[in-house]
């Protein structure tokens, strides 16, 4: 079922988020007030939000170290998110994990991860338990195509295939493996002719269109909760900031990167609210409500107390 | 007591646990149809079904990290590595990913989840099939390394690894399966962290684990006969480790020899002896040593993986340089 207005503005208001946390992590980092690496997802946000959006609250989802808006579209608190970054120990993790370990169980968010396709089996294990609970609940990893060459990617998608396992594999091709291009390292760069390989029905969508997103997720959805076994969608995006901070972007010109700012997927979302009738007065405000979701979170984190040292030797065991 | 083999016990172990909690399944290489190389998991698939006892491709780093996933939704895997020396293609998934998910979630998931293998040499299975990295295992905070020598406390040790809530790394040893002894009757679980004293004495100290604890035993009767009463203890899990146990025990004895099939270099001797230094420098009356593998790959021939692993004949040796 196509989404409404209602869930299209609802997305809007949610990439916002995303952008608007991205942007409020970049000045803090600039501060120096966060600690550790940074990747940013600007210029992602719709593969995020499009694929949860067809995810349930009881489906799982294993992300990447690029995983700040995997983690919110999913559910995650803004609040705990930035909190984290902020490491204050009202973070997600009480400061333990930091901006490549997001992780909240009650909204599915099973863990984004810092190393390349390590999350992939994750969600996988999680729709074998599904599988064997006979539950109708699906999982989801999120990766982008510099995973599709890690051996654990090949193991994953040939162990989803022969169990059917109810898995869907996103991968986010924004056409560079951390700063190299990917048509440099990568044989076949159309990574789901990989997922035909194994058998898998693949796709290739838009990613940075919200709708597209949503639709070839929900149809892999609806497919693993019936019992038909894992779908692969890849999802064709642009990371529009570097790798990470600090990222001379020497891999690019600056002519690529202002022509891909045309086709970024907030203000793509926006033209199609117009077209579907909503008003400039309505996209203001639901900037300004995003606006505010990040202003109370950025107050929420600062004003957090730091974890106390004894916290460091808590949690090691269940 | 009924009598039984090392397999024999893993196996009921196995059976037992699969029947008491539903959401226990086992995976791994030859282990449905074929009932594992060395027979562990014999009988297990026409019982459980192949839901419940599953053949897996030789995919070790995938299969492993599929058992997270399910850990983390409640199931209990019970993944075997058909030999340790695979454990490094699935290192990530082991190390990175099983020993931290619950640390850097701040304790929001866990990970209940065994990794059974066998590991050690003594059968001529080359470097790349012989070696023990237990050592390795217990560097990494976040696992729980158990190392049973007898079929009990093989028996009882692999069921409280299936309901500890935590990865545990469960090593058994390929020479051991075929070992016999007095398994207690139904159902007993042992604790998971608690060393034992499998020989009584007062003059030296032996601290061994997994197939060596055998040697020192053995070791122990000629020693015996030559008028030296050694201690033994078995550590039984090496992470975390039991060191009140030994401190209690070279209290008495005032020597300390550890020995063990791992290497050497950065190993749980090295480990137990600094621990002795820095808990109860007054404890002992001379230096205490270590004996371990050479620090050289595992050869085949017999003469030569005799000569790189510890043998009844060093332990005796070293304990006679010791007194």
């Amino acid at each position: 079922m196509p989404l409404s207005i209602d869930q299209l503005s609802d997305a809007y208001r949610q990439m916002l988020v995303i952008r608007k946390f991205e942007e409020t992590v970049r000045r803090l980092y600039q501060q120096g007030k966060i600690r550790g690496s940074f990747h940013p997802c600007v210029g992602q946000e719709a593969t995020a939000v499009g694929a949860c959006l067809a995810l349930r609250r009881d489906d799982t989802m294993t992300c990447t170290y690029r995983g700040h808006g995997h983690a919110i579209a999913k559910g995650l608190s803004v609040r705990t998110a930035m909190a984290e970054m902020l490491g204050k120990a009202t973070g997600c993790s009480k400061g333990k994990g930091g901006s490549m370990h997001f992780t909240d169980p009650n909204v599915g968010l099973l863990g984004a991860n810092a190393i390349v396709a390590a999350g992939i089996p994750h969600a996988t294990g999680a729709a074998l338990a599904f599988q064997m609970q006979k539950k109708d609940s699906v999982s989801l990893a999120f990766f982008g195509e510099g995973a599709v060459n890690q051996g654990v990617f090949h193991e994953t998608l040939n162990l989803a295939a022969i169990w059917k396992l109810p898995v869907i594999l996103v991968c986010e091709n924004n056409l560079y493996s951390e700063m190299t291009p990917s048509h440099e390292t990568t044989s076949v760069v159309e990574t789901y002719q990989r997922a035909a390989a194994y058998g898998i029905p693949a796709v290739r969508v838009d990613g940075n269109d919200v709708e597209a997103m949503y639709a070839a997720v929900e149809e892999a959805a609806t497919q693993a909760r019936a019992g038909g076994g894992p779908t692969y969608i890849e999802a064709m995006t642009y990371r529009l900031w570097g790798h990470m901070m600090g990222d001379p972007e020497v891999y690019r010109t600056k002519e690529e990167v202002a022509q891909a700012w045309e086709n970024e997927p907030i203000v793509r979302l926006g033209n199609r609210l117009k077209g579907l009738g909503c008003s400039d007065a309505d996209l203001t405000r639901l900037d300004s409500e995003a606006e505010a979701i990040i202003a109370d979170a950025l107050q929420f984190a600062e004003a957090s107390p730091a974890p106390s040292p004894e916290e460091a030797f808590t949690e090691v065991f269940a | 007591m009924p009598t039984m083999t090392y397999a024999q016990a893993l196996n009921e172990a196995l059976r037992e646990e699969m029947r008491r909690d539903p959401r226990v399944f086992i995976m791994g290489e030859d282990i449905g149809l074929h009932g594992g190389i060395f027979r562990v998991t014999k009988d297990l698939m026409p019982e459980f079904g192949p839901e419940r006892v599953r053949d897996t491709p030789i995919s070790e780093a995938g299969f492993v990290g599929l058992g997270i996933g399910a850990a983390l939704m409640g199931m209990r895997p019970v993944v075997e590595l058909l030999f340790m020396d695979f454990a490094l293609v699935s290192a990530d998934q082991i190390v990175n990913q099983a020993a931290k998910l619950h640390y850097m979630s701040g304790g929001q998931v866990s990970v209940p989840m065994v990794i059974r293998t066998q590991q050690g040499g003594g059968r001529g299975n080359g470097a790349q099939h012989s070696q023990s990295f237990d050592s390795w295992m217990a560097q990494v905070p976040g696992l729980i390394v158990i190392t049973p020598s007898t079929p009990a406390d093989a028996k009882g040790l692999l069921k409280s690894a299936i309901r500890a809530g935590n990865p545990v790394v469960f090593i058994e040893h390929k020479l051991l399966y075929n070992t016999s002894g007095e398994v207690p009757d139904g159902e007993y679980t042992l604790p998971i962290g608690k060393a034992e004293v499998k020989r009584w004495g007062r003059d030296i100290t032996i601290v061994s684990y997994s197939r060596t604890l055998l040697f020192a035993l053995e070791a122990a009767e000629t020693l015996s006969q030559k008028g030296i009463e050694a201690e033994v203890i078995d550590l039984r899990t090496i992470s975390p480790l039991d060191m009140d146990t030994i401190i209690q025990s070279v209290r008495g004895t005032a020597r300390l020899l550890v020995a063990h099939e791992s290497i050497s270099t950065c190993g749980m001797g090295a480990e137990i002896i600094t621990r002795m230094v820095e808990q109860a420098p007054d404890a002992l009356v001379s230096p205490a040593r270590r004996l371990g593998a050479k620090h050289v790959p595992i050869p085949v021939a017999e003469p030569l993986e005799n000569a790189v692993l510890p043998q009844v004949k060093d332990i005796v040796q070293a304990v006679e340089e010791m007194m």
